[in-house]
């Protein structure tokens, strides 16, 4: 048995345990906010946190994250979550959208890492989420002004 | 079906005038409906023999009894923001409060829903949901609008004239107010008018504005938003295909013994499109389809290698072709000419590659199909879905879901995808079935932007005139060999030459003709169609022009738009924004280009730097856009930026490429769309406009890959001719 944290419940899961983390995710908990874009970890639309640290799940085995702590997008609630998706709302960030929930997993964690990010240092951490609508102008803005907010804030 | 709509090298003006001629079509209808509140419509006028209209309802608008005003979208959001648009739309006729808007998409009902760009048809394409929806929304809004106040006149004992509505609040000179919810019974009863009085642009509170902000932006920024992907029904299985490995390969035999001894893994059978996987989730299918062993009968299939299209491609550019436009004497211009101009350029096959790889839930028994899918065309979907199933089409109910990223893959002659599930859940009676291609099923799954090849020639003379010109190209059509072949009128497929018939310069001997290929390889529209090529091409042939007159590329332009004053504008205020001209560092450069698509007219400026390994960067587009009045400018600026982005993603990086007939590319690790780190700067205006609104969502790319070649044309002794470009010059 594999015994986890997915958004602060404790989840058993008792299956095969290279079963990749977003397909019990979403199949078995429901939580069809993180989506499949590759299946091989090369485009983010997966993405989720394992102790505060973006994955994708679409790539890892289930046995990865015993006793980790796993975060969904619909499980975000740090400040710096908060700040990026009011950001996102404010500059209308999405397209269609399908990306997005990988975009914002990345962005939280970037900027729960470097609360001040540089051009160079977003490029570095959001190069693995594809946009196919190709939002990034807005994706870039959007986590200036996030940080920017989250600096006043404290 | 007529589909020209989907490009538009035929349509343009027409389908202006058919807009705004609308208002003498159409007629306005109210009903109630029990307990939930009033719906508002506006339809086509019913004029000669279409009695079944009559039971047909335009239901646009539904006014509840919570206060919310829910527009019906007869469109796809494919990421376009078309729900925001035309929710807009109504909200700025009826003076609602944006916060009590709402959304639903429409089901699939032509009477109703159709297009008007298209005729009787549904759909999404061709960049013509705002455009074709522009007067019949304003109608329904205004038409709602009247009845409130004519509801609320009735109710409290007063003149019509002396209500206003601001935000949703029905006010009286006497300071009597209320909300729409409370005037829904009087107003159903009235009759609705006829000639509704519309709103001067002028007289807009929202549209036009940055006040619009995206209705869909608080579920897509929460995970909230739910895609075909999303779909979840009792008893729902998930479905795999395997297809053929070439274009055209059949099933011969299928050994599934070990594939069938996975836990889970309930049926494997094949279809007339490949083999079929079933099982309890899309992770056990995906096990199964690996101790699957298929053997393919491929003797019918396309099995040429890339080279060998291009030599078959190139033999073909050599015999005379029909022409699809020819001004004076290009020929013979040319042959006397003592100065010409020769290019050649090849562009590959691209893959949609939306980041929702294409999938599609059916669930069939003998009395009803239903399908759950994100589609352009649901009528198309229908068509084969009754077919397949042997049910009436009324039987056929469609269900549509947000779409994650389309391009135009969702627009399909054969319905492809949703013919595989629909294939699949017809073997298993009642079960919902969830087909789910794979990413390497997506990027393999054929229907690309055709690959072309084009062979320019020009004369210039010593006057520093381009006096004639000859572009001739080679490309696979998009309608030939699938059901709606009858509707090419010319001698070749439109879309080959679409956006190259129509250059605006004046050139006196002018002349576009071309080659349909005879490719086994399925293709469609990707977004922008035949502009995708045909933008690049001529814009680059242009500058080669103007470079050998030693000419200034804007100059020349500007010379040669004789009375196109839209195409002058929207250039004039690119070199203005973008700094034109300016005098620049060695290892910096800056290009231009210029087109319309889908009757919006777009100027690009593209600034580059070259660094010192001969990689370049695209640092900043500048692009101004004439799209008619901008009803939510943000999201025009939005398309633009998307436009951009995608499109040089193409022109850098992305190829599909074939070798013996196989696909060779299967993922993003070997196909590459625009990654952040290469996003330029982009600057979007929008030129001040009150023409009737045109497209945003594909005029933005066009422009991009020729912007950029030209800038790049200063680091290099000849046109880049050749996509994709890579990263070095
Ligand atoms: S689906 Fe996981 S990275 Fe693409
Ligand atoms: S918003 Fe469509 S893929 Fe990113």
């Amino acid at each position: 048995m594999i015994s986890f944290t997915l958004n602060g419940k404790k989840v058993d899961f008792k299956g095969d345990p290279n079963m990749p983390l977003l397909w019990y995710v979403r199949d078995e908990q429901k939580l069809t906010g993180s989506k499949f874009g590759c299946g091989v970890a090369m485009c983010g639309a997966c993405t989720m946190h394992l102790n505060g640290t973006p994955i994708r799940a679409c790539s890892t085995p289930i046995s990865v994250v015993k006793d980790g702590q796993v975060t969904t997008i619909e499980g975000l609630q740090s400040k710096a979550a908060a700040a990026v998706q009011k950001a996102w709302q404010k500059l209308d960030v999405v397209q269609c959208g399908y990306c997005q929930s990988g975009q914002i997993m990345s962005a939280t964690a970037l900027l729960e890492q470097n609360p001040k990010p540089n051009d160079q240092e977003i490029n570095q951490a959001m190069q693995g989420n594809l946009c196919r609508c190709a939002t990034y102008h807005r994706v870039r803005q959007a986590i200036h002004s996030a940080a920017t907010h989250l600096a006043k804030e404290v | 079906m007529n589909f020209s709509f989907l490009y538009d090298a035929v349509k343009d003006d027409k389908q202006n005038k058919q807009n705004n001629l609308l208002d003498r079509r159409t007629f306005v209808k109210v009903s109630t409906i029990a307990g939930v509140g009033m719906t508002v419509g506006v339809m086509p006028r019913i004029t000669d023999a279409s009695a079944s209209l009559e039971h047909g309802f335009g239901h646009f608008i539904r006014v509840a009894n919570d206060n919310t005003v829910t527009v019906i979208i007869k469109h796809l959001d494919k990421g376009q923001g078309v729900t925001t648009g035309l929710t807009a739309i109504v909200a700025e006729e009826l003076d609602a409060d944006w916060q009590q808007m709402r959304w639903e998409f429409a089901p699939h009902d032509p009477t109703r829903y159709n297009n008007l760009h298209w005729g009787p048809y549904q759909g999404t394409g061709g960049s013509s949901s705002i455009a074709n929806s522009w007067m019949q929304l304003r109608q329904a809004g205004a038409a709602a609008k009247y009845l409130f106040i004519q509801a609320a006149a009735q109710k409290w004992n007063v003149d019509a004239s002396e209500i206003t509505i601001n935000k949703g609040l029905v006010s009286h000179a006497s300071g009597k107010t209320g909300n729409f919810s409370e005037f829904i019974e009087l107003a159903a009863a009235i009759a609705p008018p006829q000639e509704p009085t519309l709103k001067k642009p002028s007289q807009f509170r929202l549209l036009g504005t940055d006040q619009i902000p995206r209705i869909d932006s608080p579920e897509k920024t929460t995970g909230a938003a739910n895609y075909t992907l999303d779909v979840d029904l009792p008893g729902i299985k998930s479905a795999v295909m395997v297809h053929p490995p070439v274009f055209g390969g059949k099933v011969k035999s299928v050994d599934a013994k070990a594939a069938m001894r996975i836990d889970g893994v309930r049926k494997i059978f094949s279809t007339a499109r490949g083999v079929a996987i079933v099982a309890d989730s899309y992770w056990l299918a995906n096990q199964a389809r690996s101790a699957l062993k298929v053997r393919w009968d491929n003797s019918k299939a396309e099995t040429r290698s890339s080279e060998k299209l291009w030599q078959d491609f190139k033999s073909l550019a050599k015999k005379d072709a029909p022409a699809l436009r020819d001004d004076g004497n290009a020929e013979a211009t040319l042959k006397l000419a003592s100065q010409t101009v020769e290019l050649d350029f090849e562009f590959p096959y691209l893959a949609h590659a939306s980041m929702e790889p294409l999938n599609c839930v059916a669930k069939v028994n003998d009395k009803r199909c239903d399908i759950w899918t994100a589609s352009q065309t649901p009528g198309i979907d229908e068509a084969v879905a009754s077919k397949l199933t042997g049910l009436a089409a009324e039987n056929i109910f469609i269900h549509t879901q947000l779409a994650g990223g389309s391009f135009g893959r969702r627009a399909v002659p054969d319905a492809d995808f949703v013919s595989d599930a629909i294939l699949i859940a017809k073997e298993l009676p009642n079960i919902p079935i969830k087909l789910q291609w794979s990413r390497e099923d997506d990027m393999k799954g054929g229907r690309y932007r055709p690959m072309s090849y084009h062979k320019m020639k020009a004369a210039i003379n010593s006057n520093g005139d381009i006096i004639a010109w000859h572009h001739r190209i080679v490309s696979q059509s998009l309608l030939r060999g699938t059901p709606f072949e009858g509707l090419i009128k010319g001698p070749i497929d439109a879309a080959i030459t679409e956006g190259a018939a129509s250059l605006p310069y004046t050139i006196p001997n002018f002349r576009v003709d071309g080659h349909e290929a005879q490719v086994g390889v399925p293709v469609l529209w990707w977004r922008s169609v035949g502009h995708t090529h045909n933008a690049y091409a001529t814009e680059v042939f242009f500058d080669e022009l103007a470079h050998k007159l030693d000419k200034d590329p804007i100059e020349l332009r500007l010379r040669l738009l004789k009375g196109q004053n839209r195409y002058s504008n929207v250039l004039k205020l690119a070199k203005e924004k973008s700094n034109w001209g300016s005098t620049l560092p060695d290892n910096k450069a800056q290009g231009v280009a210029l087109h319309k698509s889908f009757n919006t007219y777009v100027a690009q400026v593209a600034d580059v730097t070259l660094n010192a390994d001969k990689s370049f960067t695209v640092d900043k587009v500048t692009c101004t856009v004439d799209c008619g009045f901008a009803v939510t400018p943000d999201i025009v600026k939005a398309q633009m930026e998307g436009g951009i982005a995608q499109g040089l993603g193409a022109i850098l990086n992305e190829k599909i490429t074939l070798k013996d007939g196989k696909v060779e590319q299967n993922n993003f690790y070997d196909y590459f769309p625009l990654r952040i780190n290469q996003m330029p700067d982009i600057e979007v205006h929008i030129v001040n406009s009150d023409e009737a609104p045109t497209g945003v969502g594909e005029p933005g790319l066009p422009p991009i890959g020729p912007a950029v070649a030209n800038a790049l044309r200063k680091f290099r002794n000849k046109p880049i001719d050749e996509l994709p470009i890579g990263n070095k010059v």
